[in-house]
């Protein structure tokens, strides 16, 4: 990936009224990547995308797009496209008409336009579907429409706001891979907009999750994740559990974090000191469960109990009650020495998890 | 049973509404000069009608009103609903609610106080007066038409054309005003019948030197009813039917 941005937020606020929607974001958008602004509904990503596709006007800050200023310039003047969350086919114009409105207002000649047309249409594979009106497309379907009628400008950055939200489960699945391959196929850059982590996730090169018109962090999907740098990305991506602690002693990378009186080895990467008060962070599959007495040589562990067993196929996940009243989720994967479901509910169980797999973040 | 009912009780109420048009209509078509006994079919009333020159010119007169008044309160109605939906303004449910109220209040109090309007002013009451008194009464309704199709919009697809390059009047011309065609289709002949049948209004705001159909009609039965209006009635019903037959089709029209 060439490291020069393509687009580039400068301090970027926007208010409306009273609210501030955007407020003082920066961010730095690279040729080719598919970035996702990831976020609460509210947040203000939608915001952002608008500013950059020029439906809002900046409050203040600066839009760069290939190193000249953005500010002021008419959503028609902007080489950017955007796919709407409902779509918004032209509900008069058939679907040739609908992906060549762009090139005819471009005045491009007819005989381009068909070729056009038909070579967007290939893409997101519609083709034959030309005379079709919008009404008598699936919601799938509109969605590739959609798409072509804003690919088919050739924009340098496609935004596309929350497109899949109207599909169903299955359908949603089969837009994500279709979206990672017309994103490869075009090489151009994707800004895509949504509050499904689970969607920034699979499809994202990078991620910036936003609250409350800010960005929390900005990070490949896997970062993000695995190291959350607070409690609201930590939270908001994926399901988590949080263990209050504190740290009583500080070793070379290293820590030991007192946790409902007993004493755990964690990675120390913000190089908190003794006494500090941290919240030490754990994803449902990273937690270790043994039941009560088969447990290993004298590893600290926390007690509890099984509440609630929940088959998902793939996984077997726990809601594990500690003794100190708190619950946690747990998910377990099948392998080859554990085939079936061993867990009951009301059995003693115990949790711990490998050194390192923890995030810890001040409290 | 029910279902026997069910079609005694409609055919019922269609009765009372059309059995008197009905008997117009038969009536126009009786040789006798006195609507009470049928004496036999003639066409020579509709003979009268066409040689009867104020009569005509009195209906050439209400054409020209009618057509005028409608375009203008097209044009305007669907201007303002436009900007009804773009634009957020102080005060804009209320100006939307008194839309509204012109179009509720009635005839004699609208007629009276434009006739009112128009002495202060000065105008000598005819077909200038005729014209913008129409327009008035015929703009709410074009204006809540266009704005009923409007909102329900979706705005992205304006963005949308936008964000393809569009200008403001392209947007407009592209796609705004062809997804509001029935509307404004439905809502001019609303207008057209609407001015084409007024009296009470027009009777206020023309002046002697410009007769219209209805007006014409009005003053002629105060002589008694002749066989020649049971006629002009019968050509004014077929009228009427056609364009809302029209206006029907086009709002059906799928978009």
């Amino acid at each position: 990936m060439e490291r020069q941005p393509i687009v580039s937020l400068k301090e970027v606020t926007k208010r409306f009224d009273d609210v501030v929607a955007v407020d003082s974001l920066s961010l730095d958008i690279y040729q080719g990547e598919f970035l996702t602004l990831l976020g609460p509904s509210g947040c203000g990503k939608t915001t952002v995308l608008r500013l950059i596709a020029g439906f809002e006007t900046l409050t203040s800050g600066e839009i760069y797009m290939n190193g000249a200023r953005l500010n002021g310039t008419p959503p028609n003047k902007r080489n950017v496209n955007t796919v709407f969350q409902s779509y918004a086919l032209f509900p008069h114009m058939n679907v040739f008409d609908n992906i060549a409105f762009g090139l005819r207002m471009k005045k491009c000649e007819e005989g381009l336009v068909r070729r056009q047309v038909g070579e967007a249409l290939e893409i997101v594979k519609m083709s034959g579907l030309e005379n079709r009106m919008p009404h008598q497309l699936s919601g799938g379907q509109q969605q590739r429409v959609a798409m072509a009628r804003a690919i088919v400008n050739k924009p340098q950055v496609l935004l596309l706001d929350e497109p899949l939200s109207a599909l169903d489960y299955r359908l949603r699945q089969e837009m994500e891979i279709e979206l990672k391959r017309i994103h490869r196929q075009l090489g151009i850059t994707f800004v895509f907009v949504t509050h499904d982590q689970e969607e920034a996730i699979s499809m994202s090169d990078r991620i910036a999750v936003m609250n409350r018109g800010a960005i929390e962090q900005v990070g490949t999907p896997i970062e993000i994740y695995e190291e959350p740098e607070n409690m609201f990305v930590a939270r908001f991506v994926g399901e988590i559990n949080v263990f209050d602690g504190v740290v009583r002693e500080v070793n070379n990378g290293g820590a030991t974090v007192e946790i409902q009186g007993r004493l755990f080895p964690v990675q120390n990467r913000k190089n908190l000191g003794p006494g500090r008060a941290v919240k030490v962070l754990l994803r449902p599959e990273d937690i270790q469960v043994a039941i009560e007495g088969e447990w290993t040589e004298g590893e600290p562990y926390l007690a509890g109990s099984v509440e609630e067993v929940i088959y998902k196929g793939k996984t077997v996940d726990l809601v594990v009650r500690l003794d100190n009243k708190e619950s946690i989720n747990v998910t377990q994967f099948f392998n080859e020495d554990q085939e079936n479901v061993i867990y009951r509910e009301g059995q003693r169980v115990h949790v711990n998890w490998l050194y390192g797999w923890e995030v810890v973040l001040p409290s | 049973m029910s279902r026997v009912f069910r079609w005694v009780y409609l055919g019922l109420i269609y009765a009372f509404l059309y059995v008197p048009i009905a008997v117009l209509v038969v009536y126009s078509f009786n040789s006798s000069k006195y609507s009470t006994n049928w004496q036999g079919f003639t066409l020579k009333w509709y003979g009268q009608l066409v040689s009867d020159s104020p009569l005509r010119e009195a209906f050439v007169n209400s054409l020209v009103i009618a057509f005028a008044s409608s375009v203008c309160a097209t044009i305007l109605g669907t201007l303002a609903a436009f900007a009804f939906y773009r634009y957020r303004f102080v005060g804009r449910k209320v100006l939307y609610t008194f839309i509204y109220i012109v179009m509720m209040s009635p005839d004699i109090v609208m007629g009276i106080s434009l006739l009112m309007f128009f002495v202060t002013l000065g105008l000598a009451t005819g077909a200038l007066t005729l014209l913008i008194a129409h327009i008035t009464f015929c703009l709410p309704f074009v204006v809540v038409t266009v704005y009923s199709r409007i909102s329900g919009l979706d705005r992205s697809i304006i963005d949308v054309a936008k964000d393809l390059g569009a200008n403001e009047m392209q947007v407009f011309r592209h796609v705004v005003m062809p997804l509001l065609m029935p509307a404004i289709i439905a809502g001019w002949l609303l207008s057209f019948t609407l001015s084409l049948d007024d009296v009470v209004v027009s009777f206020f705001t023309t002046g002697p030197s410009f007769d219209i159909l209805p007006l014409r009609i009005y003053s002629m039965v105060r002589l008694g009813i002749k066989p020649e209006i049971n006629a002009l009635s019968t050509v004014m019903f077929a009228l009427s039917l056609v364009t809302v037959t029209v206006a029907h089709l086009v709002t059906k029209e799928k978009t």
